[in-house]
């Protein structure tokens, strides 16, 4: 539908020059691959400037947290800081350490970067809003997801530096780590919506009672593991052990200057957008409304999805707040002694449960 | 057929990136092309409309197992010329395997049988792989599936036995007995004399040191 009001689009802009058939005779055979890349940019531009806001956000809301104003010398309120940060960062000059693998050194910022935006392809923003209806939807992002620590190795191994070194291995270890409890929460996700595809767990959680039919009632406990899991999974505060800048500097990515450590930063919000995103999907009812009555359903279902997002991104920065760094042994603790025992049994009381009458879900 | 480009592509990718494992220079490099050999392996896979396999490919594999095999190879020292000592000598048995396998894969690929799925079945859009493949594994197939994961079961608990190592004399937290803790285990809250008491006795014990100076 959208598809065709945009070709109609096209086609009286064009026509306006008399070129129309001419262009399409060209663009025909190409269309299904143009209008995918348009649905790419759709997704890729509004979470471009989202990550450059949520930074931003995140310096105000670290700054009101610790009464004091935070940026605001550049444009009104601060609102030109993430464009001139950017633009600075642009400029810089790209410094490769002597005696670094220059290859991996140049491909992993870039690696890091595309996994964290090929993960978008599948989520949902609405019941027809999806780039890829994939089937396998919730395997798919756990694999892109998996990848990302590829980035931060490569990145860590190839700065020869002992301190990127450093870094680079805890966040191996912690990644890994914290994957298996993400999944773990997820298989619960899957069972109780008995599907992979994103949008028919979402679908699944719609039963007329609002906010009553969402995951995170049933699920709980795997919705705050999940959460947990995911800011581990990000390597943010209170688990950016792969950072410490009290200990290892800026751990992977010391020696990285302008573009470079850009597209890390890029990767990291666009990480913690996206598991935002997932949270939402999974446990709070993805484009639904809180309640299922006529002002709240009316409005669209997009709205919703981003402000569920906004809720769980400002969860990302009160914890940022509010927690000190762990240490490298308590963050191994709880992610295998407490996370992993808790979500297997978790799944099979999920299991159990849903054979009982009283799975209303 | 646009499905037959994309597989001779990644068959390429495929075959060029599991011979640089075996050629490189660098074992780290040679980690990193096994890892693109499982990536385009795993797009073998999807083109086979076999989504599950693909995607648990590189979730384990990718994921999981080589993101630790890196791990090792960063932290050991190794030596490549010492590795490539004595290739001439080991030659003949490497090529003996090689021509083996390959000969074993030959009688298995050209049997009749394989050559009559060589294409995948067309399926319905609403078909799912996953649920294909969970459906066959926990009905017809349950019992070898329940003896593998036994197997993966028993290798891991192993492993952990023979790596387990008790040290003497290490101190270790124990967190539950830290949480435990109450105000009155480790404060004790005694009475201060007052502030201008104390002030003077201390005055005095200054001045008598200056006194001593």
């Amino acid at each position: 539908m959208m598809e065709a009001q945009i070709l109609q689009f096209f086609q009286w802009f064009w026509n306006l020059f008399g070129l129309w058939d001419l262009l399409w005779g060209f663009i025909k055979p190409a269309w299904p691959l143009i209008w995918t890349v348009i649905k790419i940019v759709a997704i890729i531009a509004p979470l471009m400037i989202g990550v450059a806001y949520l930074t931003l956000t995140e310096r105000k809301v670290l700054g009101f947290m610790q009464i004091r104003p935070g940026p605001n010398r550049v444009g009104y309120w601060g609102l030109l800081q993430p464009i001139v940060d950017g633009v600075k960062l642009l400029f810089k000059e790209i410094i490769i350490p002597t005696g670094a693998n220059k290859f991996l050194f140049i491909m992993a910022p870039a690696l890091s970067l595309a996994v964290a935006l090929a993960a978008w392809a599948v989520v949902p923003f609405g019941d027809t809003l999806i780039l890829a209806n994939v089937n396998a939807g919730l395997l798919y992002l756990l694999s892109l997801t998996s990848l990302g620590v590829y980035g931060i190795i490569i990145a860590g191994w190839s700065s020869n530096s002992k301190y990127s070194f450093l870094g680079a291995m805890r966040s191996a270890a912690q990644m890994v780590s914290y994957e298996l409890a993400m999944g773990f929460a997820l298989v619960c996700v899957l069972l109780a919506a008995q599907s992979l595809n994103l949008g028919d767990i979402v679908r699944g959680q719609q039963n007329g009672y609002g906010l009553l039919g969402w995951y995170f009632i049933p699920l709980f406990p795997m919705f705050v593991v999940y959460f947990i899991a995911g800011v581990a999974e990000t390597n943010r505060s209170p688990f950016d052990l792969s950072e410490g800048e009290s200990e290892i500097v800026a751990g992977f990515h010391v020696e990285y200057s302008g573009m470079g450590f850009a597209m890390f930063f890029l990767a990291e919000y666009a990480n913690m957008i996206l598991i935002a995103a997932l949270a939402t999907v999974f446990f709070l009812g993805g484009w639904l409304p809180p309640l299922d009555i006529a002002p709240f359903n009316k409005i669209p279902g997009l709205f919703w999805m981003i402000g569920k997002m906004f809720i769980m991104l400002f969860l990302f920065l009160w914890f940022r707040a509010s927690f000190p760094r762990y240490r490298y042994d308590q963050l191994m603790r709880l992610g295998w002694k407490v996370f992993i025992p808790l979500t297997l049994v978790w799944v099979v009381v999920v299991a159990t449960w849903m054979q009982t009458p009283y799975w209303l879900w | 057929m646009n499905i037959e480009i994309l597989f001779y592509l990644f068959a390429a990718m495929t075959i060029f990136a599991a011979l640089r494992v075996i050629t490189a220079r660098n074992p780290l490099h040679a980690v990193l092309f096994l890892v693109l050999t499982f990536v385009s392996c795993a797009g073998i896979w999807m083109l086979l409309e076999a989504e599950f396999l693909a995607l648990t490919l590189v979730l384990v594999y990718v994921g999981a197992v080589m993101v630790l095999f890196l791990f090792v190879v960063m932290m050991l020292d190794i030596n490549i010329e010492q590795l490539r000592h004595g290739f001439l000598r080991w030659l003949p048995v490497g090529l003996l395997l090689a021509g083996l396998i390959g000969v074993q894969m030959v009688w298995v690929l050209g049997a009749p049988e394989i050559n009559a799925g060589r294409y995948p079945a067309v399926h319905s859009a609403d078909y799912s792989n996953t649920k294909e493949l969970g459906r066959l594994i926990y009905t017809d197939y349950v019992y070898p599936f329940e003896l593998a994961a036994v197997v993966l079961l028993v290798a891991m608990v192993a492993a952990i036995a023979l790596t387990l190592r008790r040290r003497r004399g290490t101190r270790r937290q124990d967190i539950s007995k830290q949480i435990k803790v109450s105000k009155k285990d480790r404060l004790r809250i005694v009475s201060v004399p007052s502030a201008r008491a104390a002030g003077a006795a201390q005055n005095v014990v200054e001045s008598g040191e200056h006194a001593a100076d």
